[in-house]
């Protein structure tokens, strides 16, 4: 072929002014890396663009619920915390306590129950206490993360612990 | 470490005949030799066609969100642009390059006895291309797209009897619809690629038997005087620097001129001015508007479509009639036939965009 690419001149002096197959290869290795470079970084942008969003979403550190504070006693309200699901609790004594109902285990939504006072995963059989978000029974490692929850005059705040 | 890698994968795989196989077909090296990339060059952008497709495919949901999505893809995703860019515009050099891919086989006459499949798969790919442009065109559902779908159907729909029903069929309803979104949607990415796939192995495989044609002017040499290269690895060589040019042409154009996305689209706002079809259709369309000047009514689209027709299926049955290498006179009315073809095409495409300016 003699329509050889162009070798860097700087290469060629380094090579005693011949373009060694060593220098060639090395040359024609950096060119492609840069091309693969080029196509791979654009690629892998645009596929993470949901998770760099998500991960915008969940910087938040405090949501408002508006009109929360009429929630009945003994029930619970589902909401956003950033991208992730995270339930509002009022207990059955009055107590107002918040916490993310994603399941310390294999992360499925959680949910509660009132007539067991108890936060409970469906998938596989995780319990958690519906005061302290601690993981009581089943597979569950680790408690669920709480928020702190400031009840207002028209609406709640929640935010991070 | 190599060799024994190679040994153990050729020992079951067979490499060295996959090898041999690929060495077994020749290139001719003569004066009109450049026109043998033009085949490559169209796979190669077909490969990129499929890879950037299936990038679109992760964010772009057909039906009523269709629009949505790709203002999302174009403005929202980290050079989504881009994608969709580098998509849009290798669609287009894609039908360029299987076009003059098309002419070169013509003029060289590599059509002939025993090529005449590779020429028919050949203009079967054409065609099934100019139908991914047409349903691929729909897919961002914005104006431009919407109003070329609707002119577009009514070419079919001014065909006699069958004619209003088929348009119907590939609308889904009387109007374009986000129906005829979610359908063009399954065209473009399922059955078109089901039926292309097969056809383009098809046609590989005749340049693989038959290797590259000759054209008459080499045939007349003494096969002393005939040059030629291996395909593998010689020329193969040559085809990836003219694939890495093409990449090259394709990443400044789809970087510098990204693609445009206009107004969603809206049945109630009148067609923007100046609204043409895409460079691929224009030279049926302005002879279609010629003849409908000459023949009012739907007389000028019937004729007009009647006579297109007859032209490409005299163009597809080329090899049988022009089939022998011989000199005679019907090489010589090929030649002519081939030459009218491309002056009519070229000048109805610059009529039409004059008409357009």
């Amino acid at each position: 072929m003699s329509d050889l690419p162009v070798i860097d001149k700087g290469m060629i002096e380094e090579a005693e002014s011949t373009p060694t197959r060593r220098a060639f290869v090395a040359a024609a290795a950096a060119a492609g890396l840069c091309y693969v470079g080029a196509m791979a970084y654009p690629i892998y942008r645009y596929l993470a663009s949901p998770a760099e969003m998500a991960a915008n979403e969940s910087a938040v550190v405090e949501v408002t619920l508006k009109g929360a504070q009429t929630l009945a006693t003994a029930s619970a309200l589902m909401f956003k915390f950033g991208s992730s699901p995270a339930m509002l609790i009022h207990g059955a004594d009055d107590t107002w306590v918040a916490f993310s109902a994603v399941c310390t285990h294999l992360g499925c939504t959680v949910q509660f129950e009132p007539q067991m006072n108890r936060i409970h995963c469906a998938c596989h059989g995780g319990v958690y206490d519906a005061h302290t978000g601690k993981n009581v029974s089943g597979p569950p490692p680790k408690p669920l993360t709480a928020f702190k929850v400031n009840v207002g005059t028209d609406g709640v705040v929640v935010s991070r612990a | 470490m190599a060799g024994f890698i190679y040994n153990w994968v050729d020992e079951r795989l067979g490499l060295t005949e996959a090898i041999a196989f690929a060495r077994h077909k020749r290139v001719p090296v003569h004066a009109q030799s450049f026109w043998y990339y033009w085949g490559g060059i169209s796979l190669f952008l077909f490969l990129i066609q499929v890879f950037t497709g299936i990038l679109l495919l992760v964010y772009y949901r057909p039906g009523a969100e269709a629009f949505e999505s790709v203002r999302q893809i174009t403005y929202v995703m980290h050079f989504g642009w881009l994608i969709r860019s580098a998509h849009s515009w290798s669609a287009n050099l894609f039908i360029f390059a299987i076009l003059v891919h098309m002419f070169s086989v013509y003029f060289m006459k590599a059509y002939r006895k025993p090529r005449e499949v590779g020429w028919l798969t050949g203009i079967a790919l054409l065609f099934l291309g100019a139908l991914f442009g047409f349903s691929g065109y729909l897919l961002p559902m914005d104006e431009l797209s919407y109003f070329a779908t609707k002119v577009g159907l009514q070419i079919p729909a001014s065909i006699p009897l069958l004619g209003p029903f088929t348009a119907t069929i590939l609308r889904g309803g009387p109007d374009v619809s986000e129906f005829t979104v979610q359908r063009f949607f399954a065209l473009h990415v399922v059955i078109l690629p089901l039926l292309f796939l097969p056809l383009l192995g098809l046609h590989l495989w005749m340049v693989q038997k038959h290797g590259n044609a000759s054209p008459p002017s080499e045939l007349e040499k003494p096969a002393a005087a005939r040059r030629s290269i291996p395909f593998f690895p010689n020329f193969f060589q040559k085809d990836l620097a003219m694939w890495l040019i093409s990449l090259n042409v394709l990443a400044l154009l789809a970087s510098v001129f990204p693609w445009d996305l206009g107004k969603q689209a809206d049945a109630l706002t009148p067609a923007p001015a100046g609204i043409h079809p895409e460079w691929y259709f224009m030279a049926p369309f302005h002879m279609l508007k010629i003849l409908g000047n000459w023949l009012p009514g739907a007389t000028g689209e019937v004729v007009g479509i009647l006579l297109f027709t007859v032209g490409l299926a005299l163009w597809v049955v080329i090899p049988f009639y022009d089939g022998e290498n011989v000199k005679g006179s019907r090489g010589r009315v090929a030649h002519y036939f081939g030459i009218f073809a491309v002056t009519a095409l070229i000048l109805t495409t610059a009529l039409g965009y004059w008409g357009v300016r």
